[in-house]
């Protein structure tokens, strides 16, 4: 009965948003949305993509890494060679992206997993440090005067990618390698004694998370003419790390409301940039203040309409944060 | 002789490294607490001082002490308002809430004061130069670094010698201890933000003395690279911070010396992730094995 339910919730949430999708693609042809629209739909599918990825290594995993935008800047400038330099097609631009994304979480995840909480997130905050000033001064990518880059993100390409990496997360989390990562973010050193292999499992999450900011750092590039390395300083590792955050540790679709929320008013507070980082620290402090577990917890938000079920987690589940 | 020359140079901004890195060791060994809000401290103590030399016309060593008091006033008031309610919360809540405070304060400047620059007046202090071994050596450099050792050497008379000293060697010790032998746990990390704060403000009025220039941001990365001196030397530690300031001040001169000033910045965070991989509780720690 539970895996016809399952199956059922999957294709309901699947012609759900390809509807989603219909409508506003129908909306652009039509030309009803104006450029500005299109564009912060645009915006809001990458962000969703960051989020959802960062969520899988924060929320999931409970690994604090605070340097995703070394991720996204990886993936951005790597899909940007491949269609600038190269004159590939965008959707290799794209795979080579996360890909070359991956490696790079690979390579930060294995020698990391050996430091816990603050130390792992002022680690990637490092490597993200990194890898901006690599791109600042590596002059084949134009150095610190950015590189040109083909305006080709279109809304069905950012919809596509957003829903693969949705999806792929998801199921993800509900297999028996995110269940893993569960216990890993619930109690380390309980997970490793039960012969969990922790490390396997830290970097999985790791490379799939670093996989998708990359594709996401594809997008990103290709919707802008030029890209920078002061586009992906650490304020904006920040800016992920708030989505997952304020949307509740541990709550993919928390991450996911968090990220259209922000992203809507961002975009409006676009004029005023001192405004928009005010209210943005002054939300962020309150909602620590007042909700340390953010706006979800870790409830999705599908178990608000299977109410009174008991959630399968434990004790802890749903009540008490455990991450970090 | 260039190396000699750089050296100084290396000390010097080391010298600006270790006293804010003595504000993070201070505050992680005894809040375990990343104090992000810390590199903006530093930023409003170099504005301050900065206003009461050019609009009070306060002498120098007067400024350096307003700044150090409205740096202490300032970390106790962030400490009450944003960290103390979250003592007992989860890392990362504390951790977000540092990040968020940072923002605040940087953004906030901002807003009131516009995001242009300053520049220190450049007679604050009497300029000579001393010729050592055939590097020019500046005398502000020197009175610099006479005034970070001075509050260093203060600092470890505090810490060692004082009752608030021994409270504070308590507390991070064992807090909960600390508390049952009628030790106040609140007044002692009070106390500790109001040094560690002050260390910062009087860093950020050397800062302004000897690079002259100011803004509203620069706090950011010599707040981070303060942090990573402190993990260097083994947070928590007080000597550590010191050398774990001027062994980063240092290696970044260094750096330069050998024609890479492009990538003096990302040197400090090699040297973080070095020494996070090869040696994580830092140069002066003892590696602690986690309990079950």
């Amino acid at each position: 009965m539970a895996i016809f339910k399952q199956a059922k919730l999957f294709w309901t949430s699947i012609v759900l948003s390809l509807v989603i999708f219909g409508v506003i693609q129908f909306m652009i042809t039509g030309q009803m949305l104006n450029l500005f629209y299109v564009n912060t739909l645009i915006f809001i599918a990458i962000n969703i993509i960051l989020a959802v990825s960062l969520h899988l290594i924060i929320g999931i995993t409970g690994q604090f890494s605070i340097g995703h935008a070394g991720f996204l800047a990886v993936g951005a400038y790597a899909s940007g060679i491949i269609t600038m330099k190269l004159e590939l097609p965008f959707a290799a631009a794209l795979l080579v992206g996360g890909l070359v994304a991956a490696l790079a979480g690979f390579i930060i995840g294995f020698p990391s997993l050996r430091l816990k909480g603050d130390y792992l997130a002022i680690a990637t905050l490092g490597f993200g440090e990194i890898v901006r000033i690599v791109f600042l001064n590596l002059d084949y990518v134009g150095g610190a005067s950015g590189m040109q880059v083909n305006h080709l993100t279109t809304w069905p390409w950012v919809f596509g990618c957003m829903l693969i990496a949705i999806l792929v997360i998801v199921n993800f989390t509900n297999s028996t390698h995110g269940r893993a990562c569960i216990s890993i973010r619930e109690d380390e050193t309980a997970a490793d004694a039960m012969g969990i292999n922790t490390t396997y499992y830290k970097v999985t999450a790791f490379v799939i998370g670093a996989f998708f900011a990359g594709i996401a750092g594809g997008l990103y590039a290709h919707n802008f003419y030029i890209i920078q390395p002061s586009n992906f300083g650490f304020l904006k590792s920040f800016d992920i790390l708030i989505f997952v955050v304020l949307g509740g540790l541990g709550s993919l679709s928390g991450s996911v409301i968090a990220a259209i929320l922000l992203t809507v008013v961002s975009t409006f507070l676009q004029d005023y940039p001192e405004t928009r980082m005010i209210i943005y620290s002054i939300v962020l402090i309150v909602v620590m203040l007042y909700r340390p577990q953010g706006l979800m917890g870790t409830k999705e938000i599908t178990s608000i309409f299977s109410k009174g079920k008991k959630t399968k987690g434990g004790a802890k589940d749903g009540n008490k944060q455990t991450v970090a | 002789m260039e190396l000699i020359q750089q050296l100084v140079n290396g000390i010097s901004l080391g010298s600006i490294y270790a006293l804010i890195a003595l504000g993070y060791t201070m505050v992680y060994g005894i809040v375990k607490l990343i104090n992000f809000a810390h590199g903006d401290v530093f930023m409003v103590g170099a504005f301050v001082g900065f206003y009461s030399i050019t609009v009070l016309h306060i002498p120098f060593v007067l400024s350096l002490i307003l700044a150090m008091a409205v740096c202490a006033i300032f970390g106790v008031l962030i400490e009450r308002i944003a960290y103390k309610p979250l003592r007992n919360a989860t890392r990362i809540a504390a951790l977000i809430t540092a990040i968020g405070v940072s923002l605040l304060i940087e953004y906030g400047f901002i807003y009131v004061r516009g995001a242009q620059p300053e520049a220190y007046p450049g007679d604050v202090l009497p300029e000579h130069a001393i010729h050592i071994f055939g590097a020019k050596i500046n005398s502000q450099s020197l009175l610099i670094l006479g005034v970070s050792v001075a509050l260093m050497i203060i600092l470890q008379f505090i810490v060692h010698k004082t009752k608030i000293g021994k409270a504070m060697r308590a507390v991070s010790f064992d807090a909960e201890a600390a508390q049952l032998m009628g030790i106040n746990v609140d007044r002692t990390i009070s106390a500790t933000f109001a040094i560690g704060s002050a260390l910062a403000g009087a860093a950020g009025v050397i800062f302004g003395v000897y690079y002259i220039k100011i803004e509203p941001l620069m706090g950011v990365i010599p707040g981070l690279k303060a942090f990573v001196a402190a993990v260097l030397g083994g947070i928590g530690i007080l000597p550590g911070a010191m050398v774990g300031g001027l062994l980063l001040g240092v290696i970044e001169s260094l750096v330069s010396a050998f024609g890479y000033s492009l990538w003096r910045d990302g040197a400090a965070f090699v040297v973080l992730i070095l020494i996070l991989i090869f040696l994580p509780s830092g140069l002066f720690g003892k590696y602690k094995r986690e309990k079950v």
